[in-house]
Protein backbone atom coordinates (compact mmCIF):
# COMPACT_ATOMS: atom_id res chain seq x y z
CA UNK A 1 0.00 0.00 0.00
CA UNK A 2 1.20 3.26 -0.95
CA UNK A 3 0.45 6.42 0.99
CA UNK A 4 -0.52 8.38 -2.33
CA UNK A 5 -3.02 5.98 -2.55
CA UNK A 6 -4.41 6.27 0.72
CA UNK A 7 -4.52 9.94 0.53
CA UNK A 8 -6.61 9.82 -3.00
CA UNK A 9 -9.19 7.53 -1.12
CA UNK A 10 -9.72 9.86 1.27
CA UNK A 11 -9.43 13.10 -0.87
CA UNK A 12 -13.17 13.45 -1.34
CA UNK A 13 -13.99 13.05 2.54
CA UNK A 14 -11.54 16.33 3.27
CA UNK A 15 -13.58 18.66 1.54
CA UNK A 16 -15.26 19.90 4.76
CA UNK A 17 -12.49 19.08 7.23
CA UNK A 18 -9.65 20.89 8.31
CA UNK A 19 -6.54 18.84 7.21
CA UNK A 20 -3.21 19.24 8.77
CA UNK A 21 -0.47 17.50 7.07
CA UNK A 22 3.56 16.96 7.88
CA UNK A 23 6.28 17.76 6.04
CA UNK A 24 7.86 16.31 2.54
CA UNK A 25 5.94 13.79 0.87
CA UNK A 26 3.22 13.63 2.68
CA UNK A 27 2.04 17.49 1.96
CA UNK A 28 3.16 17.36 -1.68
CA UNK A 29 1.50 14.23 -2.55
CA UNK A 30 -2.00 15.74 -1.06
CA UNK A 31 -1.30 19.15 -2.63
CA UNK A 32 -0.75 17.21 -5.85
CA UNK A 33 -4.13 16.00 -5.77
CA UNK A 34 -5.34 19.15 -5.53
CA UNK A 35 -5.01 22.09 -2.91
CA UNK A 36 -7.81 23.32 -1.11
CA UNK A 37 -8.02 26.58 1.54
CA UNK A 38 -8.78 24.15 4.50
CA UNK A 39 -5.12 22.44 3.82
CA UNK A 40 -2.17 23.31 6.20
CA UNK A 41 1.17 21.78 5.27
CA UNK A 42 3.57 21.85 7.99
CA UNK A 43 6.58 21.98 6.34
CA UNK A 44 8.79 21.89 9.48
CA UNK A 45 8.49 21.68 12.90
CA UNK A 46 8.56 17.38 12.90
CA UNK A 47 5.97 15.93 15.55
CA UNK A 48 3.92 19.37 15.93
CA UNK A 49 1.11 18.32 13.38
CA UNK A 50 -0.65 16.51 15.43
CA UNK A 51 -0.47 19.14 18.52
CA UNK A 52 -1.85 21.67 15.63
CA UNK A 53 -4.50 19.47 15.12
CA UNK A 54 -5.69 18.97 18.80
CA UNK A 55 -5.46 23.01 19.41
CA UNK A 56 -7.99 23.10 16.38
CA UNK A 57 -10.34 20.42 17.67
CA UNK A 58 -10.27 21.72 21.02
CA UNK A 59 -11.14 25.28 20.14
CA UNK A 60 -13.32 24.47 17.17
CA UNK A 61 -15.61 21.99 18.37
CA UNK A 62 -18.14 21.74 15.56
CA UNK A 63 -15.48 21.24 12.87
CA UNK A 64 -13.82 17.95 11.59
CA UNK A 65 -10.11 17.44 12.02
CA UNK A 66 -7.91 15.16 10.18
CA UNK A 67 -4.13 14.93 10.81
CA UNK A 68 -1.81 12.91 7.96
CA UNK A 69 1.48 12.15 10.71
CA UNK A 70 4.06 9.62 9.64
CA UNK A 71 6.38 7.85 11.72
CA UNK A 72 9.36 9.34 11.90
CA UNK A 73 7.48 13.27 12.83
CA UNK A 74 5.22 11.30 15.82
CA UNK A 75 8.19 9.45 17.10
CA UNK A 76 9.49 13.43 17.56
CA UNK A 77 6.29 14.11 19.87
CA UNK A 78 5.39 10.52 21.30
CA UNK A 79 4.24 13.01 24.53
CA UNK A 80 1.34 13.76 21.73
CA UNK A 81 -0.66 10.68 22.28
CA UNK A 82 -1.00 11.35 26.32
CA UNK A 83 -2.35 14.78 25.58
CA UNK A 84 -4.87 13.71 22.80
CA UNK A 85 -6.08 10.93 25.20
CA UNK A 86 -6.26 13.12 28.61
CA UNK A 87 -8.45 15.23 26.53
CA UNK A 88 -10.02 13.74 24.11
CA UNK A 89 -11.07 15.60 21.38
CA UNK A 90 -13.88 13.45 20.05
CA UNK A 91 -13.59 15.08 16.22
CA UNK A 92 -10.25 14.42 15.45
CA UNK A 93 -8.67 12.04 13.66
CA UNK A 94 -5.20 10.65 13.82
CA UNK A 95 -3.65 9.39 11.22
CA UNK A 96 0.19 7.52 10.93
CA UNK A 97 1.76 6.75 7.65
CA UNK A 98 4.38 4.34 8.90
CA UNK A 99 6.51 3.54 6.33
CA UNK A 100 9.18 2.64 8.17
CA UNK A 101 11.56 5.66 6.64
CA UNK A 102 12.88 9.26 7.12
CA UNK A 103 12.00 9.24 3.52
CA UNK A 104 11.76 12.75 3.39
CA UNK A 105 15.15 13.54 4.96
CA UNK A 106 17.07 10.77 3.14
CA UNK A 107 15.39 7.05 3.60
CA UNK A 108 17.20 5.79 7.02
CA UNK A 109 15.44 3.81 8.74
CA UNK A 110 13.02 4.75 11.49
CA UNK A 111 12.52 2.53 14.76
CA UNK A 112 9.16 1.39 13.19
CA UNK A 113 11.13 -0.63 10.34
CA UNK A 114 10.74 -4.44 10.65
CA UNK A 115 8.10 -3.62 13.53
CA UNK A 116 10.76 -3.18 15.97
CA UNK A 117 8.68 -0.12 17.37
CA UNK A 118 4.78 -0.14 17.71
CA UNK A 119 2.74 2.90 17.25
CA UNK A 120 -0.29 1.50 17.63
CA UNK A 121 0.72 -0.34 20.58
CA UNK A 122 2.17 3.53 22.06
CA UNK A 123 -1.19 5.09 20.55
CA UNK A 124 -3.27 2.39 22.82
CA UNK A 125 -0.90 2.70 25.56
CA UNK A 126 -1.39 6.10 26.16
CA UNK A 127 -4.69 5.61 26.25
CA UNK A 128 -6.48 6.35 23.23
CA UNK A 129 -9.80 3.90 22.64
CA UNK A 130 -9.66 3.62 18.86
CA UNK A 131 -6.31 2.92 17.17
CA UNK A 132 -7.02 0.96 13.80
CA UNK A 133 -4.07 -0.98 11.87
CA UNK A 134 -4.29 -0.81 8.38
CA UNK A 135 -1.88 -2.74 5.64
CA UNK A 136 -4.31 -2.91 2.18
CA UNK A 137 -6.25 0.26 0.84
CA UNK A 138 -9.35 -1.32 1.52
CA UNK A 139 -8.93 -1.94 5.12
CA UNK A 140 -7.43 1.87 5.21
CA UNK A 141 -10.58 3.41 3.44
CA UNK A 142 -12.71 1.41 6.21
CA UNK A 143 -11.00 2.24 9.12
CA UNK A 144 -11.38 6.21 8.22
CA UNK A 145 -14.96 5.80 7.39
CA UNK A 146 -15.42 4.06 10.46
CA UNK A 147 -13.62 7.24 12.52
CA UNK A 148 -15.50 9.56 10.78
CA UNK A 149 -19.41 8.04 11.82
CA UNK A 150 -17.86 6.84 15.35
CA UNK A 151 -17.17 10.89 15.99
CA UNK A 152 -14.40 10.22 18.59
CA UNK A 153 -10.77 10.43 18.69
CA UNK A 154 -9.47 7.96 16.48
CA UNK A 155 -5.92 6.92 15.75
CA UNK A 156 -5.48 5.10 12.08
CA UNK A 157 -1.70 3.92 11.49
CA UNK A 158 -1.17 3.22 8.15
CA UNK A 159 1.91 1.09 6.88
CA UNK A 160 2.42 1.96 3.95
CA UNK A 161 5.95 1.43 1.76
CA UNK A 162 8.49 3.75 1.49
CA UNK A 163 7.66 5.65 -1.86
CA UNK A 164 7.14 9.53 -2.36
CA UNK A 165 6.23 11.78 -5.33
CA UNK A 166 8.65 11.59 -8.52
CA UNK A 167 9.28 15.85 -7.57
CA UNK A 168 8.61 18.21 -5.04
CA UNK A 169 7.52 21.96 -5.37
CA UNK A 170 4.61 23.90 -4.20
CA UNK A 171 3.32 27.30 -5.52
CA UNK A 172 2.37 27.89 -2.11
CA UNK A 173 4.48 30.02 0.50
CA UNK A 174 4.24 29.32 3.88
CA UNK A 175 2.95 32.13 5.12
CA UNK A 176 0.46 32.47 2.69
CA UNK A 177 -0.91 28.61 3.53
CA UNK A 178 -0.99 29.82 7.20
CA UNK A 179 -2.69 33.02 6.30
CA UNK A 180 -5.28 31.84 3.72
CA UNK A 181 -5.95 28.21 6.12
CA UNK A 182 -6.79 31.00 8.70
CA UNK A 183 -9.03 32.95 6.58
CA UNK A 184 -10.97 30.17 5.29
CA UNK A 185 -11.24 28.74 8.97
CA UNK A 186 -12.58 32.32 10.04
CA UNK A 187 -14.91 32.70 6.86
CA UNK A 188 -16.76 29.53 7.73
CA UNK A 189 -17.24 30.09 11.52
CA UNK A 190 -19.02 33.38 9.89
CA UNK A 191 -20.97 32.05 7.58
CA UNK A 192 -22.37 28.83 9.23
CA UNK A 193 -21.44 29.42 13.34
CA UNK A 194 -18.81 26.46 13.35
CA UNK A 195 -16.61 28.00 15.51
CA UNK B 1 10.41 31.11 50.23
CA UNK B 2 6.68 30.58 49.40
CA UNK B 3 5.36 30.91 45.59
CA UNK B 4 3.00 34.36 45.85
CA UNK B 5 -0.79 33.45 46.32
CA UNK B 6 -1.33 37.25 45.68
CA UNK B 7 0.46 37.40 42.94
CA UNK B 8 -0.64 34.36 41.02
CA UNK B 9 -3.93 36.06 41.36
CA UNK B 10 -3.09 38.86 39.99
CA UNK B 11 -1.72 37.35 36.91
CA UNK B 12 -4.55 35.34 36.72
CA UNK B 13 -7.22 37.83 36.66
CA UNK B 14 -4.74 39.62 33.75
CA UNK B 15 -4.71 37.27 31.71
CA UNK B 16 -8.73 37.65 31.70
CA UNK B 17 -8.91 41.48 31.95
CA UNK B 18 -6.75 40.52 28.49
CA UNK B 19 -10.00 38.66 27.14
CA UNK B 20 -8.18 35.10 27.00
CA UNK B 21 -9.75 32.37 28.56
CA UNK B 22 -7.33 29.63 26.89
CA UNK B 23 -4.65 28.48 29.06
CA UNK B 24 -1.74 25.86 27.47
CA UNK B 25 1.35 24.77 30.07
CA UNK B 26 2.98 22.70 31.91
CA UNK B 27 2.87 23.16 35.50
CA UNK B 28 6.13 24.39 37.37
CA UNK B 29 6.24 25.45 40.93
CA UNK B 30 5.83 28.96 40.75
CA UNK B 31 3.21 28.71 38.27
CA UNK B 32 1.01 26.42 40.37
CA UNK B 33 -0.96 28.06 42.40
CA UNK B 34 -2.51 30.46 38.80
CA UNK B 35 -2.54 27.07 37.06
CA UNK B 36 -4.73 26.00 39.98
CA UNK B 37 -6.70 29.07 39.35
CA UNK B 38 -7.61 28.32 35.77
CA UNK B 39 -8.16 25.12 36.57
CA UNK B 40 -11.04 25.82 39.28
CA UNK B 41 -12.36 28.38 36.83
CA UNK B 42 -15.19 27.27 34.89
CA UNK B 43 -15.14 29.86 32.31
CA UNK B 44 -11.39 29.18 31.29
CA UNK B 45 -9.86 25.85 29.50
CA UNK B 46 -6.45 24.54 30.66
CA UNK B 47 -4.76 22.69 28.80
CA UNK B 48 -1.85 20.80 30.48
CA UNK B 49 0.87 19.43 27.84
CA UNK B 50 3.51 16.32 28.06
CA UNK B 51 6.21 19.26 26.65
CA UNK B 52 6.40 22.58 26.18
CA UNK B 53 6.71 22.30 22.35
CA UNK B 54 3.09 20.72 21.91
CA UNK B 55 2.08 24.01 23.36
CA UNK B 56 3.41 26.01 20.32
CA UNK B 57 1.35 24.01 18.00
CA UNK B 58 -2.14 23.90 20.55
CA UNK B 59 -1.39 27.53 20.22
CA UNK B 60 -1.23 27.04 16.76
CA UNK B 61 -4.43 25.86 16.17
CA UNK B 62 -5.95 28.02 18.44
CA UNK B 63 -4.46 31.06 16.37
CA UNK B 64 -6.26 29.76 13.27
CA UNK B 65 -9.95 29.38 15.49
CA UNK B 66 -9.26 32.80 16.27
CA UNK B 67 -9.67 31.94 20.18
CA UNK B 68 -7.34 34.07 22.17
CA UNK B 69 -4.53 31.91 24.13
CA UNK B 70 -1.91 32.14 26.39
CA UNK B 71 0.92 29.78 26.95
CA UNK B 72 2.44 29.53 30.37
CA UNK B 73 5.84 27.51 31.13
CA UNK B 74 8.87 27.39 32.97
CA UNK B 75 12.43 29.03 31.03
CA UNK B 76 13.57 25.60 30.97
CA UNK B 77 10.47 24.15 29.05
CA UNK B 78 10.97 27.12 26.36
CA UNK B 79 14.41 25.87 25.98
CA UNK B 80 13.02 22.45 25.46
CA UNK B 81 10.24 24.66 22.87
CA UNK B 82 12.90 26.55 20.44
CA UNK B 83 12.18 24.20 17.10
CA UNK B 84 8.45 24.81 17.57
CA UNK B 85 8.64 28.10 18.27
CA UNK B 86 11.11 28.78 15.23
CA UNK B 87 9.88 26.20 12.96
CA UNK B 88 6.29 26.52 13.17
CA UNK B 89 5.59 29.78 14.90
CA UNK B 90 8.23 32.22 13.00
CA UNK B 91 8.40 30.34 10.04
CA UNK B 92 4.86 30.55 9.36
CA UNK B 93 4.15 33.98 11.12
CA UNK B 94 1.83 32.70 14.18
CA UNK B 95 1.84 34.88 17.10
CA UNK B 96 2.86 33.33 20.45
CA UNK B 97 1.98 35.51 23.57
CA UNK B 98 4.09 33.49 26.27
CA UNK B 99 4.12 34.10 30.58
CA UNK B 100 7.62 32.34 31.26
CA UNK B 101 8.71 31.90 34.82
CA UNK B 102 12.22 32.45 35.10
CA UNK B 103 14.15 30.25 37.16
CA UNK B 104 17.85 30.20 38.01
CA UNK B 105 18.61 33.69 37.75
CA UNK B 106 19.30 36.67 40.25
CA UNK B 107 18.58 34.89 44.05
CA UNK B 108 18.59 31.10 42.96
CA UNK B 109 19.42 28.97 45.60
CA UNK B 110 18.91 25.47 43.20
CA UNK B 111 21.56 24.67 41.24
CA UNK B 112 19.96 22.68 38.33
CA UNK B 113 18.09 25.92 37.40
CA UNK B 114 21.25 28.47 37.03
CA UNK B 115 22.67 27.24 33.62
CA UNK B 116 18.63 27.85 31.86
CA UNK B 117 18.50 30.96 34.10
CA UNK B 118 22.05 32.27 32.45
CA UNK B 119 21.12 31.63 28.90
CA UNK B 120 17.44 32.65 28.62
CA UNK B 121 17.70 36.25 27.72
CA UNK B 122 20.46 35.71 25.34
CA UNK B 123 18.32 32.61 23.46
CA UNK B 124 15.27 35.05 23.16
CA UNK B 125 17.52 38.30 21.90
CA UNK B 126 19.06 35.18 19.50
CA UNK B 127 15.86 34.29 18.11
CA UNK B 128 14.18 38.02 18.23
CA UNK B 129 11.37 37.52 20.63
CA UNK B 130 10.52 40.47 22.20
CA UNK B 131 10.41 40.36 26.04
CA UNK B 132 10.10 42.09 29.01
CA UNK B 133 10.56 41.13 32.57
CA UNK B 134 7.34 41.39 35.04
CA UNK B 135 8.42 42.34 38.56
CA UNK B 136 5.51 44.53 39.81
CA UNK B 137 2.65 43.12 40.52
CA UNK B 138 0.92 46.81 40.15
CA UNK B 139 1.99 46.56 36.43
CA UNK B 140 1.83 42.95 35.75
CA UNK B 141 -1.96 43.21 34.25
CA UNK B 142 -0.85 45.37 32.16
CA UNK B 143 2.29 44.00 30.66
CA UNK B 144 0.22 40.82 30.04
CA UNK B 145 -2.52 42.86 27.83
CA UNK B 146 0.69 44.85 26.24
CA UNK B 147 2.37 41.47 25.52
CA UNK B 148 -0.97 40.05 24.00
CA UNK B 149 -1.77 42.95 21.56
CA UNK B 150 1.64 43.01 20.27
CA UNK B 151 2.21 39.57 19.65
CA UNK B 152 -1.03 39.59 17.27
CA UNK B 153 0.08 42.67 15.44
CA UNK B 154 3.57 42.00 15.21
CA UNK B 155 2.89 37.95 14.22
CA UNK B 156 5.32 36.94 16.47
CA UNK B 157 6.77 35.77 19.47
CA UNK B 158 6.16 37.69 22.36
CA UNK B 159 7.71 36.80 25.99
CA UNK B 160 6.70 38.24 29.21
CA UNK B 161 9.14 36.80 31.92
CA UNK B 162 7.42 36.61 35.51
CA UNK B 163 10.60 36.74 37.91
CA UNK B 164 10.87 36.29 41.28
CA UNK B 165 10.87 39.75 42.52
CA UNK B 166 6.88 39.01 41.43
CA UNK B 167 6.46 35.04 42.44
CA UNK B 168 8.04 34.57 45.26
CA UNK B 169 6.48 36.32 48.70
Amino acid sequence: MERAECLQIIYPELEDKLVVTIMGACAQELYNLGHRENFFYLQHAMGLASSIGFGLATHLPNERVVVLDGDGSVLMNLGTFATLARYRPRNLIHVIFDNGSLLSTGGFESQTFSGVTDLDAIARGAGIRHVAHAVTTLDFGEAFLAAIERQDLSVIVAKVSAVGPDHYGMDLPLGENAFRFRRWIQGRARAGGTA
Amino acid sequence: MTVSYDNSKIIFDGIKAAGIRSISALPETWLGPLLQRAEDDPDVRLLQVAKEEEAIGIAAGAYFAGTPHILLMQNHGFLAAINGIVSLAQLYRVPLCMLIAVRGHWGEPYPWHTRGGIVTEPVLRALEIPFEYARDPQKVAKQIREAWTFSQSSLSPVALLLTRDLMED
